[in-house]
Formats: structure tokens, C-alpha cells, sequence
């Protein structure tokens, strides 16, 4: 059965919209396969606008490796704004993919790809508009499996009742292992319809489907147990982690799009995981071990890449970029290699104590001066301790003077608000810290044109770190606290021309939080906002604390629980948390000791230059940290 | 060089385009020239580019190039690394002169699914009777009006013969030829169908399809626009 391209229906809407060129596909090295050709059929989805959708690295690399499986096909798919949205309710035009425009109802699976938790209503759009059933407990045979990934799926439990199932991890080869499942199940005739397709994923270990688990509740509102409902069923799924990322080196054949998008350059991961043990970083704690991709297999996969894509940008990807063994070869390899050509290097995440003066040298080489972003995190002392963000203040003061010296005139500093512990006087710190800062750089440069910019966003304490036991900062503390911030950059007669500020105010961090650490009964929280209009919860013009507020007030009225209780509450250790069945391969009493020792201000190592602390994951896990140096070199292009 | 903007890429915008080129220009290998400063850019400049949502036969660009090329090689390369939609057609070699002061005016043919022909000739003829069309457009500065009719060259209904390159949507339709000069305020093609909704009560009952078919110095003799690369032409074989 052919399936026709909703182009003709789409394509009259086009010209009443903003943006329209976001909806016709056409990227260069974009896939378009025979439809008829294939037996398994997904449609990937970022869940949020096709401008920060597209560039996503992870949905372009299962993109690629799927569509170079035999018998199998890949197309995306993305939200679609407002005006888009009410033209294709009217007009009758479901949810489409890009690609050949077909209708997503018609794929076997939809994969969604959840960075952020602010992403949930716009899954709930998508599949309202592709006639999907919301709740998976309505879905037929006709309908696709609905699969979650990416980090907010290490929690999937709030959207649970609108998911079928949900992988935890890199998706490399647990996505070829989904396809081969698909289909052998339908080559024997599709037996037993979805629920023997989802028995099937479930009794691998590898995929969780939340309807074979049941949760259940204390009369106080806390979680009991969450066990199996049937046989065959583990007990606890566990995370995937690709090891030897050599043997991955996608994307080969980056998306290139004629729309503008939120990174225009050309992407490398130089190693995946971090074990620097930032408490409060939830990727860091899900990724581990360290892998990193050797210094050769990177410089061919720019190579490919710049030739591939036309982009004048590399960026050189992780998190934490300047932890790579060899990253100084790298940074010099390259810029060697692109010397002359328009084309710059850039580290997106560098820490403080990793930058140094031939790092700097080689990133500016090309004439181009991206931004520098270094991230304390905390403000003051005490407070980096609390979430082991090992950089002191000697280290941020000698790396920004090494950058102001080397000609930037303008660095950038991350800062959390709201952390466990925090006291006003920690967030005050910054203020100190940034002045400093400036002090520093105009004696270095002998100039008083130089600038810094304090960034500072509130903290959200999320799942499978050692503060997921932690109360979260309410919203008028921390809104309390970034205006007195402000007020201490800004009343600075001798530096506050020099320091800029931004800040975001509390509520979102509340909206966040809810959906970080809730629970299934947040499902009906999440819905209620969906039916009241709300969309595109991560762009402030979009989202409205006030509707989250009502919304959560309707739904969990009959409930022991508000608000407050999934956010501002700290839990103690035997609380069985909603995700606790759901494994990254951390130690719960490890997490829990950290916790302990962060409440403490007792500091972790990194364990890839000091023994093993005992996280759990690799023993877990069966993996282990994979770094160099490797002691080669990159050598000159030879142009042919 | 002249290209083409065909089917699903008549969506992209003037800054959709420059990105494109300035990608495969690279992706080609084309020496193209960079500016000074602190922030180089490719010396790529573009000519009246058709809006957003409307085709164009005749999309005319200029590119610096740091050594003598090829033009049929440019032409080939770009071409090649240029998504599907986005066509080279021509490339010659500039000589002295501004190509954008050559380009005086355009060629437009609009698609109007379901309207009827009848209603769409009575419109033309009134609108070609009269002296002045005041049109309202909404620009960046606000609400502004301005004439329509006098930068109006020609403008007839034609036959339907068949569907340009490119279009994907087939419907029966009354097909709109006009020629319109350079003119500034710009009188664009949906300027002139709000032109006949005034003068005439026009309204057709979806929006046009729009191509630009040619754009050039107006030929006097032919009222048409010529091709704007003669003189470039006219410079020799090399």
C-alpha cells in the first residue's frame, strides 16, 4: 500500500505562513527512499521548531544509520508553529514529515528525541494533528509505536501514558536492534498485533514500555513500588552505550538546510561522557564512561564533513571539549589544515582550568574570534565545592587573562542559581567575581575595553544525580536573589559599565522541575496545559507559568500531591523515586553518598587521572573509559 | 550569472539564497574573492531578488572570484552543488558596468486557480484604461500608497499552455503575463492583482502562483526585457 505525499494539500497553506522554506525538506543530503520498498518505516521527530530541530546532532545521526540499513527508512518531522499549526487544523492536513511529506500516522515507529522536558506539548500537538491517539492506551495496530529518547527519556515517566515505549541512551545500535525486532515480527505476519510487537521490545531488557509497569502509591502521595504487570517483563531497563565511537563516525553527510538555523556549522562529537562529576549535571552523570573519538577518525569526519556541507564552521563537540587528551594536536591539526580558508574552529563547552594560551592561539588562527564561555557555575568558593565544580578562583582568573591578553575582548561566565545550600551571599559572590574578572583583564591588556557578560539561569535538580534528592529553590528566592545580583553589578561605579547581565527569572525552573523529577500523575498536568492552548514551553514568548499553575491545580486536585511537592520538596533515601527502575548504571548509594558528600563540601576527583570512586557504571554497564593519546598526528590535507 | 528559483524553493528567502550560494561556492571549489576586514565575507552580490513564496526563470547574481574561471565550468560546479530547485542557467564573464542597473524590468506570469477567465479580461482592460491605480502595500515603514499602473509595461490574460518547470500543483487556471518596470516604489505582481481587485473587483478565489519568467533592459521595440548579459557577450570569446 502506497502512501501519497500531502505536499499538493501543504503546499497552498505555504504562503500564508511565516518561515514557510522550514517545511518543504530538500536539505542537502537529505534521504528520500522508496516507501514500498521498505518494511520498517520510522518517522524521527525533535519536538520543537524545525530552526533548533534540524541542526540536533543525535536525531541526525539515527537518521543516517537507519536510512543506510537495508529495508529500512528515515524521515523527520518537527513542530510546526501556530499559524502552520490552525491552517493544517482547518485545511485537514495531518502531521507530515519533511522529507517526502508523507503522513506520520502512517509510519511503524515515531521516535521523538527529548533534549528538554520542555518538548512534551509539542509531542502532544504532533500527535494530535497526525490523528494519534494521546493516551498509547487508545492506539490501534494502525497507529505507530511511539518511542521517547534522548536525556529527558532517563525519566519518561510523566509522558508515560502518551508513549509506548522509550530507549535510555546512545541510540547508534539499540535503533538497528529495534528495526530488526520490527521486522522479523512483521515478516511472520505481524502476530498479535502492537502489544506482542511491544512484549517483544520489552523482553529484550533494552526497551521500557511503561504499560507493562504498574506504579503504586502510598496513601501520602509517595511511590510504593512501580513493578511488572506481566511475565517476561525485567525488572529494570538499562541505558545503551556505544563503545569505540571510531566505529560511528556519524553524521558522515551533515543536513545542510536552505531555512536559518540556531547552529550553522559543521558538528564533531570528539568524545562522549564526562566524568568531571558536576553534581548537578545530569548529562554528565547519564553518559559515562568517557569515550573519546580518536584524533585521526575526527580530523576525517571534518574532512568529509566541511567538503560535504559547504559550512565555514567546525565545532568541536562534548562536554567539556578541552578534556580531550589530545586536544591541543587536534586544535592545531585542524587549524593547521584549514590555514587560509575561511574556516573556524570552535569549542562550544571549555572549562575553566582545561583552557590555555596554545588553545587560544589555535582558535583565533583563522582571523575568527568565536565567543568564550567558561561556566563556575557556582559564585563562590563553597559553593563550587558543594557541586564539585573543581576550577577555584585563581584558576577562572588566570584563564580570562590569558584570553583578554590574547586579544578577546569579551568573555562570557555561566552561573547557577538556586543551587542545595545556596545562600544569598554565594550569588553575591559573582558579583566579586566579575569584578575581578575585569580588574584582571584591564591589567593584563593595560586597556579598559574589555568586558565580561554574567549569564545566569536557575537550577533544576533532575533525575540520576546526587541532587535528585535535593528541594528545589523556589522561584521567588531565586528571583529574589538575581535582582540583588543585578543590583550589586550594576550600583559598581569602578566595573558595572563593564559587566553585562543576563539572567532568566525562576518560574520556567519550577515548570522544569515539575516535569524533571515528576511522576505519571504529571501525564495529566502535562495534558491539561496542551488542552488549554499551551506550545513551545522552552520559548518564553510561548510559555505561560500562569497556565502550568491552573493547569497543575485542576489536574492533581484529587491527588495528595501539588506543585511543590514534585519540586520544592527534598526526599529522604528510601523514597522510592519514580525513575528508580529505570538504570544509567549509577550506584543508588554511591549517588546517595555523594549527595551526603555534597552537603559536606567534600570534593570527587575525576577518575580518568585518579582511581575509581566506585559511580557503579562501568561494572554495571560492562563498559570502560576510553582515552588516549593515541601519539598521532594530523597530517596535512594532500590536494589532489 | 543567472539561475533559477523552481517548485518547492520559491519558498526561500533572499537570506536562504546567499546561505545556499555561499555554501556551494565552497562545497565547488570556486575561488571565490573574500573581503578585508576584520569579519571576512564572500564577494557574492545579489540583484533584485524575487520575494519569498514566488518562482523566478531569471535570478541574477554576481560572483568575485580571486583568478580567471571558466564560465562553464562555474556554471557546471555550482550548478551541481546547488540543491535541485536552485538552477544555473547561465554564467559569462562581467565586463565594465553595473549588471542591477541593467536589470529594468521583469517579466511576470501569475497562476490563478479557479478564476474565471471573463472576469479576469474585463479587469485587465480596465486597469490598462486607467492612468492611476493607487495600491496599499504594508512595508517596513508601515502602511504605504502608491501607483500601480504606470510601471505596468504590458499585462494581458493568456493561454493556459500547460505547467511551467517546476510547479507541482495542476488545477485548471486563468494565467496572468505582464511586464513590469524597475520602479521605486517596487510594483510587484501582487501589487497589480490588488490593482484589478480595485479597479475591478477581481478577486481570485485562491492566491496566484507566481513566476518571474525574464528580467533585462526593456526592449523598446519588443516591450520585452532583453538579455541583460549581451553586453557582457558582446565582450568576446575568450
Amino acid at each position: 500500500m502506497s502512501v501519497e505525499s500531502l505536499f499538493p494539500r501543504l503546499e497552498p497553506l505555504l504562503p500564508k505562513v511565516q518561515k514557510p522554506i522550514q517545511y518543504v525538506g530538500g536539505e542537502l543530503n537529505s534521504t528520500v527512499k522508496d516507501w514500498d520498498e521498505a518494511t520498517v518505516r520510522w518517522a524521527l521527530m525533535y519536538p520543537d521548531a524545525y530552526e533548533v530541530g534540524l541542526p540536533n546532532q543525535g536525531v541526525q545521526i539515527l537518521y543516517e544509520i537507519l536510512n543506510e540499513l537495508p529495508e529500512t527508512l528515515a524521515e523527520r518531522t518537527y513542530a510546526v508553529w501556530p499559524d502552520l499549526e490552525a491552517l493544517m487544523r482547518s485545511e485537514g492536513v495531518p502531521q507530515f514529515t519533511v522529507d517526502s511529506h508523507r503522513p506520520v500516522r502512517a509510519f511503524d515507529i515515531l521516535g521523538v528525541s527529548f533534549a528538554t522536558e520542555l518538548g512534551y506539548t509539542n509531542l502532544l500537538t504532533a500527535l494530535d494533528l497526525a490523528g494519534i491517539p494521546l493516551e498509547a492506551a487508545d492506539r490501534t495496530d494502525e497507529d505507530p509505536i511511539v518511542l521517547a529518547g534522548g536525556h529527558a527519556a532517563f525519566n519518561p515517566e510523566p509522558i508515560a501514558d502518551f508513549l509506548d515505549a522509550a530507549v535510555l541512551g546512545d541510540g547508534e545500535q539499540i535503533v538497528i536492534a529495534i528495526s530488526e525486532v520490527l521486522r522479523e515480527w512483521k515478516a511472520e505476519g505481524s502476530p498479535g498485533g502492537r502489544d506482542e510487537l511491544l512484549m517483544r521490545l520489552a523482553s529484550s531488557g533494552g526497551v521500557y514500555v511503561p504499560k507493562f509497569y504498574d506504579v503504586e502509591y502510598h496513601p501520602d502521595g509517595r511511590i510504593k513500588r512501580v513493578v511488572p504487570n506481566r511475565d517476561g517483563v525485567p525488572a529494570r531497563v538499562f541505558k545503551h552505550t556505544v563503545m569505540d565511537l571510531d566505529e560511528w563516525p556519524y553524521p558522515k553527510k551533515p543536513l545542510v538546510p536552505l531555512a536559518e538555523t540556531v547552529h550553522e556549522r559543521f558538528s564533531v562529537e570528539i568524545f562522549r561522557g564526562c566524568t568531571r562529576g558536576c553534581r548537578f549535571c545530569q548529562a554528565g552523570m547519564i553518559t559515562r564512561p568517557v569515550r573519546e573519538r580518536s584524533i585521526t577518525t575526527i580530523g576525517d569526519m571534518v574532512e568529509a564533513g566541511i567538503k560535504e556541507s559547504g559550512f565555514s564552521e567546525v565545532g568541536l563537540l562534548s562536554l567539556s571539549s578541552a578534556d580531550h587528551s589530545e586536544i591541543a594536536d587536534i586544535t592545531k591539526g585542524l587549524a593547521d589544515r584549514y590555514e587560509g580558508s575561511q574556516i573556524g574552529l570552535s569549542l562550544p563547552s571549555t572549562r575553566v582550568d582545561a583552557f590555555n594560551i596554545d588553545l587560544a592561539n589555535e582558535l583565533s588562527r583563522n582571523g575568527r574570534r568565536s565567543g568564550l564561555t567558561f561556566a563556575p557555575e557556582g559564585g563562590s568558593e563553597r559553593m563550587r565545592k558543594v557541586i564539585n565544580k573543581m576550577v577555584t578562583e585563581e584558576d577562572l582568573i588566570r584563564t580570562v587573562t590569558t584570553a583578554y591578553s590574547n586579544g578577546w575582548r569579551q568573555v562570557k561566565l555561566y552561573f547557577m542559581c538556586g543551587l542545595p545550600t545556596e545562600e544569598d551571599e554565594d550569588v553575591l559572590g559573582i558579583a566579586d567575581l566579575a569584578k575581578k574578572v575585569i580588574k584582571a583583564g584591564r591589567e593584563a591588556t593595560g586597556s579598559r575595553d574589555i568586558r565580561c557578560t554574567v549569564s545566569i539561569g536557575g537550577f533544576v535538580p533532575k533525575p540520576h544525580t546526587p541532587f535528585q534528592w535535593a528541594a528545589q529553590c523556589d522561584h521567588e528566592t531565586v528571583d529574589r536573589r538575581l535582582r540583588a545580583l543585578r543590583d550589586a553589578l550594576r550600583s559598581d561605579k569602578e566595573y558595572g559599565r563593564a559587566i553585562g547581565y543576563r539572567y532568566h527569572d525562576g518560574k520556567p525552573s519550577i515548570v522544569e522541575g515539575l516535569l524533571s523529577r515528576g511522576d505519571r500523575r504529571v501525564g495529566k498536568v502535562i495534558r491539561a496545559v496542551w488542552e488549554d492552548g499551551g506550545r513551545f514551553d522552552g520559548w518564553s514568548e510561548h510559555f505561560s507559568f500562569e497556565r502550568w499553575m491552573a493547569a497543575a491545580e485542576r489536574a492533581l486536585a484529587d491527588e495528595p500531591v501539588d506543585v511543590d511537592w514534585y519540586t520544592t520538596r527534598e526526599r529522604d533515601e528510601h523514597e522510592v523515586l519514580p525513575w528508580d527502575h529505570l538504570d544509567a548504571g549509577l550506584d543508588r548509594e554511591w549517588l546517595w553518598q555523594d549527595w551526603q558528600d555534597a552537603l559536606n563540601t567534600v570534593e570527587v576527583e575525576d577518575c580518568r587521572w585518579s582511581p575509581c570512586y566506585d559511580c557503579g557504571v562501568c561494572p554495571t554497564m560492562g563498559t570502560e573509559i576510553q582515552i588516549g593519546p593515541t601519539g598521532r598526528k594530523l597530517l596535512p590535507l594532500t590536494v589532489i | 550569472m543567472r539561475y533559477a528559483k523552481r517548485g518547492r524553493l520559491r519558498f526561500t528567502s533572499h537570506r536562504d539564497i546567499s546561505r545556499a550560494v555561499e555554501r556551494a561556492v565552497r562545497r565547488a571549489g570556486i575561488p571565490v574573492a573574500y573581503s578585508a576586514g576584520f569579519s571576512p565575507h564572500p564577494k557574492i552580490s545579489y540583484a533584485g531578488a524575487a520575494p519569498t513564496g514566488v518562482a523566478s526563470e531569471a535570478e541574477y547574481l554576481e560572483i568575485g572570484v580571486s583568478r580567471p574561471c571558466d564560465p562553464r565550468r562555474v556554471r557546471d560546479d555550482l550548478d551541481a552543488s546547488l540543491p535541485p530547485g536552485l538552477d544555473v542557467l547561465d554564467v559569462v564573464e562581467a565586463r565594465d558596468g553595473n549588471l542591477a542597473d541593467r536589470l529594468e524590468c521583469s517579466t511576470w506570469e501569475l497562476r490563478l486557480p479557479g478564476a474565471d477567465p471573463a472576469e479576469a479580461e474585463r479587469a485587465v482592460k480596465e486597469f490598462l484604461a486607467a492612468d492611476r491605480v493607487e495600491v496599499e502595500r504594508l512595508t517596513k515603514k508601515g502602511m504605504r500608497r502608491f501607483d500601480a499602473r504606470q510601471a505596468v509595461r504590458s499585462l494581458a490574460v493568456v493561454e493556459d499552455r500547460g505547467i511551467p518547470a517546476g510547479q507541482e500543483t495542476v488545477q485548471p487556471c486563468v494565467i496572468l503575463r505582464m511586464v513590469v518596470r524597475h520602479e521605486t516604489p517596487a510594483v510587484r505582481p501582487d501589487d497589480v492583482l490588488m490593482g484589478l481587485r480595485l479597479v475591478a473587483g477581481f478577486a481570485p478565489p485562491s492566491p496566484a502562483a507566481v513566476t518571474r519568467l525574464a528580467q533585462g533592459p526593456l526592449d523598446a521595440m519588443t516591450g520585452e526585457p532583453a538579455d541583460p548579459f549581451a553586453f557582457d557577450r558582446a565582450g568576446g570569446d575568450r
